[in-house]
C-alpha cells in the first residue's frame, strides 16, 4: 500500500469509557511516516486525552501488551502500520473482548493468569541427563514463542461468544500445553486435564487463534489438532487401549 | 465471567470488520452444498453410464456389486470418503462457519449459547474417529491408483485418453489429501516426544507435516477432481462429448 | 492503616523482570512468604525484550572458556570500574544458573552434541552466549514466571510503589496504587527486595519501555540507600533510526555476533580504524562511539545511522537464528534484512550504575533493602557486555532473594509505620489532579526528554552537564504544577507525574555523577577530558550519591581492591 507521509491527517475513532458510559470518540492526527497505529495513540494520549488508557511496553511486538481490534481486526498495536490500512476512513480502534473492561482500551486479563496456575508446570524426571537434540524440541520451540498477547483468547468464538472461560482454557494455554506435553524431557500427563478442564474438544477448529497470532504460531495444526489426537488415543481409540493393555506400557 | 464491550450492533452478525468477511463462509457453502447435491444425484439417483470404456467413475471404486444390495454401488464405498470429509479437521472448521454460523467468521458474532458443548457430546463426538475413516480412504486411494492405472489399457492395448490424464491427476490429489490429513501426521510421529530415538519416523512426520500445511488446498483440489472426474465419464458416457485418446476401439458403456 | 488496603509478607520483590522473578522464587523456596509486586502484567517486564543471550561459561561450544576468562572479560570490558567480587561471583555462578533455568524448562537451542548452544558477542573471548535464537528473554522470563507461580508466590500485577515506607531506619514496607483503580495499598515486609530495572525513559532516543522510569533507583534513594557508578549510562551501538515511529527500537547484538558487518556511507568497514582487532565484537561503548564519530564526520546514512549487514548470510539461517529480527525489520521498516542492511544508530540502552549492594546478599546500605538486577550497580561497572544482563539477574536475583529471606527470618517481628510518611505521600501523589496549569506530565517528559539527550548523553562536556544541572530545580516546580485529567481509574497521564518525580530525581543524580567523573571511561564521555586516567585516580574511585533532606549529595568512595590473585588473572593476558 501506499506509504504514508509526514503531516498527512488521519482520523481515529477510539473506545473510550468504563462500565455503562461507552462512547467512540473521534480525534485527528497528523501522522508521520512509518507510523503503526500504537504510535497515533500515545500521540493522542499526549496531546488530547492525557487519561486514554492503554496498555503497552516494548513496542516492538516482543511484549504482547497492545492488544486491540484496529478495524474489527484483532492486532498488535505496535505491528499495525497505518500504511497497511485504510486511512481514509475513520480508523476504528476497540479494546480487546472476551474479558472484562476495565477503561478506554484496557481489558482485565487475570482470567488468563488463574488459568496457568492450573496447569501441571514442568516435571522433568529425577537426575534426568538433559542431552536432546534441536530436532527434539524445534517444535517446542515454536510454542514457546508465545508473547501472551491473548488475542488468540480474544477472537476464540468459545470465549468471545459462548462464554466458556469456566470450562475451556483457549488457545493460548493450548499452546502451552502443547510445549509441556512434547518436551522430550516432560513426565507429566496433561491428557485427562485436556479433556476434563481445559475442554480441548469444546475446539470447534475454526483456526481464527492461528489467523490473528503475530507471532505466527501455527496454534491450531500445531497445538491444538495434535493434542486432541493424543487425547483421542487414550479416550476413544480401542487399538491404543488394546496395545497399552498388552504392553503395559502408559 | 466475561462483559464483551457492548457498543453499537449486537447479536447475529455484529461485527468491527470493515471487510468483506461473509465472502469466504459463502464460497464454502455454495461449494459443499454444490457437492452434495451433485454427488447424490449422480452416485445415488443416476445408477447407470459411470463407466465408460476403461474408465470408471471415482464414486464408484472400486465397483462392488453384491447381489443382495438393491441401492446404487456407489452408496457402498461413498460413505469413507463423504465420512473422512465430514470429519476432516480442515473442513470441520469451515462448515462450522459457513452452516453452523458458529462463528460465521472469525471476529463475527453468530450462534452463541453458555452452556456450548462443542465436540463433546454425541454426535459430534463422531469426529474424533476421523482416524478410523482415514484407513479407509487411505485404502480407497490404493484402489483409486489401480483405476488411474487400468484407465491407460483399454481391449488389451496400452494407450492414453483425457480421461486417463483426468483419473490419474484425481487419484495423485485424493492421495494427497490423505496423506496431509492431520490424524496421519499424528500417527506417523506426532504422537512421539523424542523425535532423536526415533529417527525414521521423525522423517515420516517431517514429509506428512510439510504437506499438512496444504491440507486445505489439497482437500479443495482433490474435491473438485472428484466431481469433474465423475463429470467427464458421464458425459463420455452419455455420447455428450467423446473422449480424445489413442485407442483405435470406439469406448463402451460398460455399467 | 484501616483506610488502605493492607498486605503483609515477609518478603516483598519490586519489579518482575528476570531479577525480581529470580529473587522471588528463592526467597519462597526458603520458606518466606513471598509477594511480587509489578507495574505492568507478569511477562511483560523489560526482560521480554533481551534478544542476544545469556553469557555463562559452560564451555560448550569453546572448551577452553572457564569462569576465570569470563571474570576478566567482565572485568576488562566494565573498564576496571566493576566491584571484583560481583564479578567473579557472577562468572562463577552463570553456568550454574543457567543449567537450573533449563532443568525448570527453558529450552535453549542446542549443539549438534545436544548440550545448550552459545554464540559470540561483543567483548567475550569464546563463544558464550547460552541462547534461543533472538528471543532469550522471553525464554527466561517465561521459565521463572511458570517457575514462581507454581511454586505459591503471590503476584500483585499493574500495581505501582511510589515510596518505600521506614521505621527506626528500616525499609519496613511499601506504599503504592493500583493502576486499574488508583487506590492505594499498603505492603508491610520484613523485608524489601528492588527489582524495578533501568531509567531509559528519561532519555528520547532509547530501546527501554514506558516502566523504565528509574522508580527503583529514586525509591531506594529517597529511602537512605546509596547509588553509584550512575555516570555509566549504556548507549547500545544499534538501534533502529528510521521509520521515526521505530527510532531506538533493539537491534540485538546477535546481528553482530552471527557475522553481521558494519558499514559508513562509502561502504566501509570503519571499525577497522576504532578497534581492528575484534572489529565489530569490540564492546558496546567502543562501537557506540565510533558510529557517533562516523556520523558526526559525515559518512552516515540518508537516517543519520550506519549499515549494519547481515545478508551476505544464506537467508534461511538469517531466519532461523534472529527470526525477530527479520521480522522486526520487514514489519515495520519494509527490509528485508536477508537481502538488504539495517540502518541503525546508537540508542540508551542500559545503566550500569545503581543501588550500592553487598555482593554476597544484594543487601543496600539501608537495612531490610535489597536490590538485584538493572536498578543495582557494581557488576557491570563503565561498561557492559552484552549477555552479561540476563545472567546478572539470576546470579543476584537469587542471592538478593536468599539474602532478604534471611534478613526476614533474622528480623522476625514487623515493626510499625510512619504514619505520616503515608499521608504525605499519598497527598504529594494526588497534588496533580488540584493543578489548573497549562502543561501537562506529557508535556515535561518530552522536555526532559531533550535535556537529557541533548545534555547527557553519548558524548559530554562539562558546560552541558552543569546546564542540565542548573535547569532541574524550576524543572521541579514545574512538575510539581503540572495539570493531570480525568479520574483515578486507569490515568496514564496521573501515573506519568509521579514516574517524572522518580526520573527528575535520578536525571539529575545521573548529570551530576557525568560532571563529577573528569575523565573518559566505558560509556562515560567526556569531550572536555577524553583521555582514559588508565591506573590513574580516577580508576581508584566510584562516584557515589546520596540523597539528605531534600538534596542529592554527590562523592566519591574508594574502589573495592581486587586481591592478587584475581588482578593476576586479570594482567596476565590483558
Amino acid at each position: 500500500m501506499s506509504r504514508m507521509q509526514t503531516g498527512q491527517k488521519v482520523t481515529f475513532r477510539i473506545l473510550r469509557g468504563e462500565g455503562d458510559s461507552l462512547k467512540e470518540v473521534d480525534y485527528h492526527v497528523e501522522a508521520e511516516t512509518g507510523w503503526v497505529v500504537l504510535d497515533a495513540v500515545l500521540n493522542i494520549q499526549a496531546t488530547q486525552a492525557p487519561d486514554l488508557s492503554v496498555r503497552w511496553n516494548c513496542k516492538a511486538a516482543k511484549c504482547g501488551s497492545c492488544s486491540a481490534e484496529v478495524n474489527g481486526k484483532p492486532r498488535l498495536m505496535c505491528k499495525t502500520r497505518l500504511d497497511d490500512i485504510d486511512t481514509s476512513q475513520p480508523v476504528v480502534v476497540h479494546p480487546i473482548k472476551s474479558f472484562p473492561h476495565v477503561k478506554d482500551l484496557v481489558a482485565d486479563v487475570k482470567w488468563n493468569y488463574e488459568v496457568n496456575k492450573r496447569i501441571t508446570p514442568f516435571t522433568p524426571a529425577k537426575d534426568a541427563d538433559f542431552t536432546y537434540y534441536q530436532e527434539d524440541v524445534d517444535r517446542v520451540q515454536e510454542f514457546r514463542k508465545c508473547i501472551e498477547c491473548f488475542l488468540c483468547q480474544n477472537v476464540c468464538h468459545i470465549l468471545r461468544n459462548h462464554e466458556a472461560h469456566s470450562r475451556f482454557a483457549g488457545p493460548r494455554f493450548f499452546v502451552r500445553v502443547a510445549g509441556l506435553e512434547m518436551h522430550p524431557m516432560d513426565t507429566a500427563d496433561r491428557t485427562q486435564f485436556l479433556d476434563q478442564e481445559a475442554g480441548v474438544f469444546l475446539c470447534n477448529i475454526t483456526k481464527c487463534c492461528t489467523h490473528v497470532c503475530p507471532e505466527d504460531i501455527h496454534i491450531t495444526d500445531n497445538a491444538i489438532i495434535p493434542l486432541k489426537e493424543r487425547v483421542i488415543d487414550r479416550k476413544y481409540d480401542p487399538l491404543q487401549w488394546l496395545v497399552r493393555k498388552v504392553t503395559g506400557k502408559k | 465471567m466475561s462483559h464483551p464491550v457492548t457498543l453499537g450492533k449486537q447479536g447475529f452478525f455484529a461485527t468491527l470488520r470493515k471487510d468483506a468477511w461473509w465472502v469466504e463462509p459463502a464460497l464454502v457453502a455454495g461449494i459443499l452444498t454444490a457437492f452434495g447435491l451433485y454427488s447424490t444425484i449422480s452416485a445415488v439417483l443416476l445408477r447407470t453410464k459411470f463407466e465408460v470404456g476403461p474408465y470408471l467413475s471415482p464414486f464408484y471404486e472400486p465397483l462392488l456389486t453384491p447381489n443382495w444390495w438393491p441401492f446404487s454401488p456407489a452408496i457402498l464405498i461413498l460413505w469413507a470418503p463423504l465420512g473422512f470429509r465430514a470429519t476432516c479437521y480442515y473442513y470441520r472448521g469451515a462448515y462450522y462457519k459457513a452452516f453452523f454460523l458458529n462463528p460465521p467468521a472469525c471476529s463475527v458474532t453468530g450462534y452463541t449459547n453458555k452452556n456450548f458443548r462443542g465436540e463433546t457430546k454425541f454426535p459430534f463426538t463422531i469426529m474424533n474417529l476421523h482416524r478410523f475413516l482415514l484407513i479407509f480412504a487411505l485404502a480407497l486411494n490404493v484402489f483409486l491408483w489401480i483405476g488411474a492405472i487400468k484407465s491407460f489399457r483399454y481391449e488389451g492395448e496400452w494407450g492414453i485418453g483425457l480421461g486417463s490424464v483426468i483419473l490419474t491427476a484425481n487419484a495423485f490429489l485424493l492421495m494427497m489429501y490423505s496423506f496431509s490429513c492431520h490424524s496421519l501426521r499424528h500417527i506417523v510421529g506426532g504422537r512421539l516426544d523424542c523425535f532423536s530415538c526415533h529417527r525414521t519416523q521423525k522423517a515420516t512426520w517431517d514429509k506428512v507435516s510439510g504437506w499438512n500445511e496444504s491440507h486445505k488446498q489439497w482437500a479443495w483440489m482433490s474435491l473438485f477432481s472428484v466431481a469433474i472426474a465423475d463429470i467427464y465419464i458421464r458425459l463420455v458416457a452419455h455420447g455428450i462429448i467423446s473422449d480424445p485418446n489413442t485407442w483405435s476401439t470406439p469406448l463402451r458403456v460398460i455399467h | 492503616m484501616a483506610e488502605y488496603q493492607t498486605h503483609e509478607y515477609d518478603v516483598i520483590v519490586i519489579g518482575a523482570g528476570g531479577a525480581g522473578l529470580r529473587a522471588a522464587i528463592e526467597s519462597s523456596a526458603m520458606g518466606a512468604k513471598t509477594a511480587l509486586v509489578c507495574k505492568s502484567l507478569l511477562g511483560k517486564a523489560h526482560t521480554v525484550m533481551a534478544e542476544g543471550g545469556m553469557a555463562a561459561a559452560l564451555a560448550n561450544v569453546d572448551k577452553a572458556d572457564n569462569w576465570q576468562t569470563h571474570f576478566r572479560d567482565t572485568v576488562l570490558g566494565g573498564k576496571y570500574m566493576g566491584n571484583w567480587r560481583m564479578q567473579q561471583l557472577h562468572a562463577q555462578e552463570s553456568p550454574e544458573r543457567a543449567l537450573e533455568l533449563e532443568r525448570w524448562g527453558a529450552v535453549f537451542d542446542r549443539t549438534p552434541e545436544g548440550k545448550i548452544n552459545q554464540r559470540a558477542f561483543g567483548g567475550h573471548t569464546w563463544k558464550r552466549l547460552a541462547h534461543v535464537g533472538d528471543r532469550t528473554g522471553l525464554e527466561m522470563i517465561r521459565t521463572l514466571q511458570d517457575k514462581g507461580v507454581h511454586q505459591g508466590i503471590d503476584v500483585f500485577m499493574e500495581c505501582t510503589i511510589v515510596e518505600l515506607l521506614k521505621d527506626s531506619g528500616r525499609v519496613v514496607g511499601a506504599f503504592g496504587y493500583w493502576r486499574e483503580t488508583g487506590k492505594f495499598v499498603v505492603f508491610k515486609a520484613k523485608a524489601v527486595v528492588m527489582a524495578t530495572g533501568g531509567i531509559g525513559k528519561m532519555f528520547r532516543v532509547t530501546s527501554n519501555s514506558w516502566e523504565y522510569t528509574a522508580d527503583g533507583h529514586a525509591l531506594a534513594l529517597r529511602a537512605g540507600a546509596e547509588l553509584i557508578d550512575m555516570e555509566f549510562v549504556q548507549f547500545h551501538p544499534t538501534g533502529m533510526v528510521w521509520p521515526p515511529g521505530v527510532k531506538g527500537i533493539l537491534v540485538t547484538e546477535a546481528v553482530r555476533g552471527e557475522g553481521g558487518l558494519l558499514k559508513n556511507s562509502q561502504g566501509e568497514r570503519f571499525m577497522e580504524r576504532y578497534d581492528p582487532k575484534r572489529m565489530e565484537l569490540s564492546t558496546r561503548d567502543q562501537v557506540a562511539k565510533a558510529i557517533y564519530t562516523e556520523v558526526k564526520e559525515g559518512r552516515g546514512t540518508p537516517h543519520g545511522g550506519v549499515w549494519l549487514d547481515i545478508s551476505h548470510k544464506d537467508a534461511e539461517y538469517i531466519k532461523k537464528k534472529l527470526p525477530s529480527m527479520y521480522h522486526q525489520f520487514k514489519d515495520l521498516a519494509d527490509v528485508d534484512i536477508t537481502t538488504s542492511p539495517m540502518e541503525i544508530g546508537p540508542t540508551m540502552h542500559y545503566i550500569m550504575g545503581g543501588i550500592r549492594v553487598v555482593p554476597e546478599s544484594g543487601a543496600a546500605t539501608v537495612p531490610g533493602l535489597f536490590a538485584c538486577g538493572e536498578c543495582s550497580g557494581g557488576m557491570h561497572g563503565g561498561n557492559r557486555l552484552g549477555g552479561n544482563s540476563l545472567s546478572d539477574l539470576l546470579v543476584f536475583g537469587k542471592r538478593a532473594g536468599e539474602g532478604a529471606a534471611l534478613f526476614a527470618r533474622d528480623n522476625g517481628a514487623h515493626v510499625g509505620f510512619d504514619d505520616a510518611q503515608i499521608k504525605r505521600t499519598e497527598q504529594d501523589v494526588l497534588r496533580p489532579f488540584e493543578s489548573r496549569a497549562s502543561h501537562t506530565p506529557y508535556d515535561l517528559h518530552f522536555e526532559l526528554q531533550d535535556l537529557m539527550q541533548d545534555n547527557v548523553g553519548i558524548m559530554r562536556t562539562g558546560d552541558d552537564l552543569k546546564t542540565a544541572i542548573a535547569v532541574f530545580p524550576a524543572f521541579n516546580e514545574k512538575l510539581r504544577g503540572a495539570r493531570v485529567e480525568g479520574s483515578r481509574m486507569f490515568n496514564p497521564g496521573w501515573h506519568l507525574a509521579w514516574d517524572m518525580v522518580n526520573m527528575l530525581l535520578i536525571a539529575e543524580v545521573v548529570a551530576r555523577a557525568a560532571l563529577q567523573r573528569e575523565e573518559s571511561r566505558g560509556a562515560h564521555t567526556r569531550l572536555d577530558f577524553p583521555k582514559t586516567d588508565s591506573g590513574g585516580y580516577w580508576e581508584t574511585v566510584n562516584s557515589c550519591a546520596t540523597y539528605e533532606d531534600g538534596r542529592v549529595g554527590m562523592g566519591l568512595i574508594p574502589k573495592p581492591v581486587m586481591p592478587a590473585e584475581l588482578k593476576a588473572l586479570v594482567d596476565a593476558t590483558a
